[in-house]
């Protein structure tokens, strides 16, 4: 018995192998037999056919309006008619009028629309039932040509990579001050991630709101988090592994900013996706003051890569190293950008959002024991108030690119 | 979906409204500049399908093939003209008894392409049929409640309580509310004499009304009206989803059915419409004909117009007859002036002899003609 079980085998003298694959065969089966019988039982479905569509990406031509949608239901449903601002508008189906479970189609609607109108399209399914979509600012979707990936990759750098690398010109400054000053400095960087944490937490979800419930919706924020902190905390293990715990598992200064520069990329990945959306769907009008706006938003960014940096070498880092923690940072942003421009997917986009939010929520566990003093304790008058201070300059700042 | 909320993209507001600097924001406009798409759009138009085909938008309609009108067994053109006489025999009185049988039941149609609604309704069309008598006859209709529902038939005229198809009323006599199966048989004079209307009036009301169990019911004077092309437009709409608000609005119940299948009338000929408006949930609806005047005839219970006019408002329940005709050859566009129910359905068009022959020339010779207008043929 002992010895059949140290060579893998049950007491019946199977393999473990073939236990652990009996139930999934069982349950084949079962599933098989109950789907061939057509659900032996349980009679015909009570009540009419659950009919779910979700809009997900609208485009706007001339004399053209072009709708993606999805059956986000269990039934099929048949697109029979569509009214432009109530009034029914010829239209064309690029997969036929029904659209099965989990399919797409997209409906191209031959309507006048006029730039700066709002519209509100209602889709009537051949049940009767509607299903509405919104178009609040009419306005060209800007072709996805090379000029407009240009345009888009311009618009990552002046709002991700430029004010990121402005704000790391503070190392010099960080490198001078105290260790009392410097907790202090980290609480500050704390709070600023803490508030942007809070701020892709309620975006991702509102953008969930939109997507087709089938795929998870406000869920996909909270996987996304999960999968982006366990996959952080795995490469820390990992790393500390490799260092053999030469540092007694203390983290290298170096290897924080990097942390904190992967969380903060992460974070404009989905800053980059929102302005890339909305720039596409006619909802965002560019202008210096949008970009002046987020350079002052995203330089204090800067500031919490390089706060980690204080101790590194006597020369510092090289600018080299600084450079690509700067592209780390802020990069995604022209990424995210031409992604949400190009295909915008709210399921997606959710995700995203909760990938930053897990990567943000990862740094601020491994910055926080930086905050400590000589008692060990992280939160005292100073780191207190850094904190604060933090979450005070990204709320204001903040009201520079949310009126 | 263009929605998303993102705080920052709730900047375009401000964004707009500050001024930018120059250069920084013409590089970064410069990707995506709108057109004007208006324009465009009105470019493409001419060339399509001149009753709002896919190659351009010339007016609100229907994609798709036209609605299967042999699966809901009523044509909306055939509905126009369909008038329902009864059976009748003499009374030893000497007064004429007109009787009919009207069933109620539950039936699917289709009331613009491809969109299905459960509908109810009086012998399995909508609207019911155009019951017709002569003032002063004596009316008698049977009505079987053959729905799965409770229904009635009220009658507007002038009538006892007992035969006045409201729940509550006569149930210990058999009148009243009707439970399925049920029938009673309503019987009254045929007064005034005019255009009016009957419908089911069980409760709850708007439900039992939208769903279709309406008509028109036409009280003819003793002496009659002048000889017509007459027909029948009983206005209507349906709300699909059930949210209390129409998706589609129709005359004779088929949205655009007018514009796929225009009313043929000839020209000079005396038109009489018999115009009901029994929508619900909206409160007013409207009749208005292009290019042209009628007589209106307000419940027709005159034999004197009260007014020339191009556009009627009638609220739920009114009705009126109008008297036009038609001088010129063409097409001719009628439709509710309330734009919002045009546009989602309730638009037709009168065809006029030959719309071939809608030259200028054709024009200028039946202008001359014009009892008021013409002189010499000088246009």
């Amino acid at each position: 018995m002992e010895a059949a079980a140290r060579a893998g085998r049950a007491p019946g003298g199977m393999p473990a192998w073939a236990l652990g694959l009996a139930p999934l065969a069982l349950i084949a089966a079962a599933i098989g037999a109950f789907a061939l019988l057509g659900g032996p039982g349980l009679g015909e479905r009570s009540g009419p056919p659950v009919e779910e569509i979700a809009v997900e990406q609208t485009v706007l031509e001339p004399g053209r309006i072009e709708l993606t949608v999805r059956n986000d239901g269990p039934d099929p449903v048949e697109v029979a008619q569509v009214a432009v601002n109530d009034a029914y508008a010829p239209f064309t189906s690029s997969d036929g009028a029904e659209i099965g479970r989990l399919g797409s189609t997209t409906l191209e609607i031959t309507y006048p629309w006029v730039e700066g109108e709002a519209y509100e399209i209602f889709l009537l399914l051949s049940s009767g039932g509607t299903v509405e979509a919104e178009i609040p600012v009419a306005a060209e979707t800007p072709q996805p040509d090379l000029g407009f990936f240009g345009l888009m990759a311009l618009l990552g750098i002046y709002v991700g990579v430029i004010p990121v690398s402005l704000g790391m010109l503070w190392l010099p400054f960080v490198r001078r001050i105290d260790r009392r000053w410097m907790a202090v400095l980290i609480a500050f960087t704390v709070g600023l991630l803490v508030f942007l944490g809070i701020d892709a937490t309620l975006e991702g979800l509102e953008i969930a709101a939109e997507a087709p419930g089938v795929f998870g919706g406000a869920a996909l924020v909270f996987t996304g988090a999960l999968i982006a902190y366990l996959l952080l905390a795995g490469v820390d293990a990992y790393l500390a592994d490799r260092r053999g715990g030469a540092k007694g598992g203390a983290l290298g200064g170096a290897y924080l900013a990097l942390l904190v520069a992967i969380g903060i990329g992460l974070h404009n990945l989905g800053e980059g996706l929102a302005i890339g959306s909305a720039y596409a769907s006619g909802a965002l009008a560019l202008g210096a003051f949008l970009v002046v706006g987020f350079a002052i938003h995203n330089t204090t960014e800067g500031l919490a890569i390089v706060a980690p940096l204080r101790e590194e070498g006597a020369s510092g880092p090289g600018l080299g190293r600084l450079a690509v923690l700067g592209l780390i940072a802020g990069a995604p942003a022209i990424l995210g950008a031409w992604l949400g421009a190009a295909a915008f997917d709210p399921s997606l986009a959710a995700l995203l959002f909760g990938v930053g939010v897990g990567a943000i929520v990862r740094v601020v566990v491994q910055l926080a024991p930086a905050m400590r003093d000589g008692e060990g304790r992280a939160l005292y008058p100073l780191t207190v108030a850094g904190l604060l201070a933090g979450v005070a300059v990204m709320y204001a700042t903040g009201l520079l690119v949310s009126v | 979906m263009d929605d998303h909320k993102l705080s920052r993209r709730k900047l375009l507001g401000a964004a707009a409204t500050i001024p930018a600097a120059a250069g920084l924001h013409s590089l970064i406009s410069g990707g995506g500049v709108p057109g004007a798409p208006s324009r465009a759009a009105a470019q493409a138009a001419p060339g399509g399908d001149p009753h709002g085909g896919h190659e351009g938008f010339i007016h609100a309609a229907f994609a798709g093939r036209p609605v299967d009108h042999r699966r809901n067994g009523f044509n909306p053109t055939d509905l126009l003209r369909d008038f329902d006489y009864g059976k009748t025999r003499r009374l030893a009185s000497g007064r004429v008894l007109r009787e009919w049988e009207i069933v109620a039941h539950d039936k699917e149609i289709e009331v613009a392409p491809g969109v299905r609604y459960e509908a109810w309704t009086y012998n399995g069309r909508v609207p019911g049929p155009t019951l017709r008598a002569r003032e002063g006859e004596r009316l008698r209709i049977r009505f079987v409640n053959g729905s799965v529902h409770p229904h009635t038939m009220h009658f507007h005229g002038i009538h006892p309580a007992l035969m006045d198809g409201v729940p509550g009323i006569g149930e210990r006599l058999g009148a009243g509310q009707l439970e399925p199966g049920e029938a009673f048989t309503y019987e009254f004079e045929a007064e005034p004499f005019g255009l009016h209307l009957y419908h089911c009036h069980v409760a709850p009301l708007a439900s039992h009304i939208s769903r279709g169990l309406y008509g028109a019911f036409i009280v003819d004077p003793r002496r009659g009206r002048p000889e017509a092309d007459e027909m029948v437009m009983v206005m209507n709409g349906f709300d699909t989803n059930f949210d209390r608000s129409n998706e589609v609005y129709a005359v004779n119940t088929v949205g655009f059915h007018y514009v796929n299948e225009p009313v043929r009338v000839q020209r000079d000929e005396l038109v009489r419409i018999y115009l009901v408006n029994v929508l619900e949930f909206d409160p007013i609806n409207s009749f208005h004909v292009h290019a042209n005047f009628f007589q209106h005839y307000p419940t027709g219970t005159s034999l004197e117009p009260s007014e020339l006019t191009d556009t009627v408002i009638q609220g739920q329940g009114q009705r009126g007859i109008l008297e036009l005709k038609f001088p010129f050859d063409g097409d001719y566009m009628f439709h509710a002036h309330v734009s919002e129910f045009a546009e989602l359905g309730w638009t037709g068009f009168f065809r006029v002899g030959d719309p071939a022959s809608m030259t200028p020339a054709a024009a200028a010779a039946a202008y001359c003609k014009l009892p008021w207008g013409g002189n010499g043929g000088a246009v």
